[in-house]
């Protein structure tokens, strides 16, 4: 029942949501088409397009820039720790990204010029002016050097990955050093471990097949869990609502569920037990259709409630200086911060979900039928 | 749709998976399967200590039981040890009884034969005395009658009417 709800409003967001960034990335893309043709040359191009900009199209750009994977890591105005940039464009490329910010934003290197566009965030190479064409749907056109970068996603995940193995190794040696007993901080994560394994994969999975899935299912969840609360952080990241990586982390859940699937779920796709025949050759399309689209949900339910969240929150706290008076600002303040306690929620319960989802993923893959009869 | 292609950076994704699969593989090894295999372990030796306790308190349960049974059984045992004691000392003493009968008639046996024996003897004794007696008495009154004839014959009659008759 409240999986069902959960879903419908999944969907209803996603939708709602879909449209609102649509409508604005067009006139973002408009927008951008424009000021590069004015102001393509002018050495101080980003401070110059601000000044231009009214606040609430400043605050539509910080929303923009704030959901987008960067290189470099930009704390607040003027402070950014410079991260590597690695390109692959016909050999290989490195260089500080720091260099975007030096002169016009074009960065020459090994004879070849690269500049970062507005509408993605992503590096085109470009010629000395570093200028970006875009096709009539707003869509860069330049060529795209495949972009190994650190970025600030990257560099995240790090940081997250390097957080998960101290915490839980951490908690490993502290069961064989207080006999039996966690310790540390990691024994606040011990419940949860343990609700992963009885409420999530055994049920889902069953007793006799869930173990081998445990150390995925659990890496999953807190990967997610603590990367969707990196994103509520004023550091402003958003990992956990770009879709690179939840295509990602998605395709390892159809990876696994496909390579791990026992002759019983082949049998139960290609030519479906207890059904006339005729009709198997249907239902094979459809459940193959079915394996495809299971993994696609995954990917865009993360996406979506990851970036609306941020979407949502950062418009709301942008309301507070839109309004720049005591009851409107106060009272967007108050709704900011309720929606905050909601995006904790919305979290862990998304990890949750796709922890759940991939372990009764898991659990169809490896299940049995003795009655095949009964189907 | 194509919003999001054209947002989807093939160098993130790479990361991801490298840096995701990498972090799995850490994690499978150093923090989840000890951490698994510890508290699987800890969840069985509650579950043995319980089972253990269970165990114990049934033992305890049988051995009551038992304590009692031995008892029972020590009672009773006493009981027929001092039954059988008291047949015995019954026993003992009715033969001790028949002894004492069976000596005591042979010894009355005996003293009856021997007094018998000196009452038979004491009248040999007493009939060779008197013999000689009446002999010396038949010799005194014989050398006082000797002297008239026709007593002594007299004497002589009567005394072998005597002897026959004897």
């Amino acid at each position: 029942m409240l999986k069902r709800a959960l879903h419908i409003l999944t969907i209803i967001t996603l939708f709602s949501i879909s449209n609102l960034v649509a409508q604005e990335h067009h006139e973002e893309a408009k927008h951008e088409t424009t000021s590069h043709q004015t102001e393509n040359h002018s050495s101080e191009h980003n401070q110059h397009g601000e000044e231009n900009l009214s606040l609430k199209d400043k605050i539509k750009k910080d929303i923009k820039h704030h959901l987008q994977d960067t290189h470099g890591f930009h704390i607040t105005k003027g402070i950014e720790f410079p991260l590597p940039v690695i390109l692959w464009d016909e050999g290989l490329h490195i260089f500080s990204s720091s260099k975007f910010h030096e002169g016009n934003g074009v960065v020459e290197s090994n004879g070849k010029y690269y500049a970062i566009s507005h509408g993605n965030g992503h590096i085109y190479r470009t010629d000395a002016s570093g200028k970006i064409e875009h096709n009539e749907k707003g869509f860069e056109t330049n060529k795209k050097p495949i972009d190994f970068s650190i970025t600030k996603n990257v560099f995240m995940i790090m940081i997250t990955g390097l957080l998960m193995f101290l915490l839980f190794s951490g908690l490993a040696k502290s069961y064989s050093k207080n006999g039996g007993i966690a310790k540390g901080p990691g024994r606040f994560l011990e419940p949860i471990i343990l609700y992963i394994r009885d409420d999530i994969a055994i049920p889902n999975i069953g007793e006799k097949h869930y173990k081998k899935y445990m150390p995925y299912l659990l890496t999953i969840f807190f990967f997610i869990w603590f990367l969707n609360l990196f994103g509520l952080t004023p550091l402003g990241v958003n990992v956990t609502g770009n879709i690179a990586i939840t295509v990602a982390l998605a395709l390892l859940t159809y990876l696994i569920t496909t390579f791990t699937a026992k002759k019983d779920y082949w049998k139960h796709i290609f030519w479906m037990p207890g059904v006339p025949v005729l009709l198997r050759p249907f239902l094979a399309l459809i459940e193959l259709l079915g394996t495809i689209i299971k993994p696609f949900a995954l990917t865009i339910r993360l996406y979506a409630n990851m970036f609306a969240g941020h979407v949502v929150l950062m418009s709301i706290i942008g309301l507070i200086f839109l309004y720049k008076n005591l009851v409107g600002g106060g009272l967007s303040f108050l709704l900011a911060f309720a929606l905050s306690l909601l995006e904790l929620l919305v979290a862990a319960l998304q990890a949750y979900i796709f922890t759940m989802l991939s372990a009764l993923y898991f659990g169809a893959a490896v299940e049995e039928h003795e009655h095949e009869e009964a189907h | 749709m194509d919003k999001l292609l054209n947002e989807f950076s093939v160098g993130l994704f790479f990361w991801q998976i490298l840096l995701f699969v990498g972090l799995l593989l850490l994690l499978r090894k150093f923090a989840w399967k000890p951490i698994l295999d510890a508290v699987n372990e800890r969840e069985d030796n509650i579950k043995n200590a319980l089972e253990g306790a269970e165990r114990a308190k049934q033992e305890m349960l049988n051995l009551q039981a038992d304590n009692e049974k031995i008892l029972k059984e020590a009672r009773a045992e006493r009981d027929a040890l001092l039954k059988d004691a008291r047949e015995m000392k019954d026993n003992i003493i009715n033969q001790a009884k028949e002894e004492a009968q069976i000596q005591a008639n042979k010894l009355m046996e005996q003293t009856k034969v021997a007094i018998q024996n000196e009452k038979a003897k004491a009248i040999s004794d007493m009939k060779k005395q008197m013999g000689e007696l009446s002999v010396a008495i038949a010799e005194k009154v014989v050398k006082k009658e000797l002297s008239d004839k026709e007593k002594q014959l007299q004497l002589v009659d009567q005394l072998l009417n005597e002897v026959t008759l004897n």
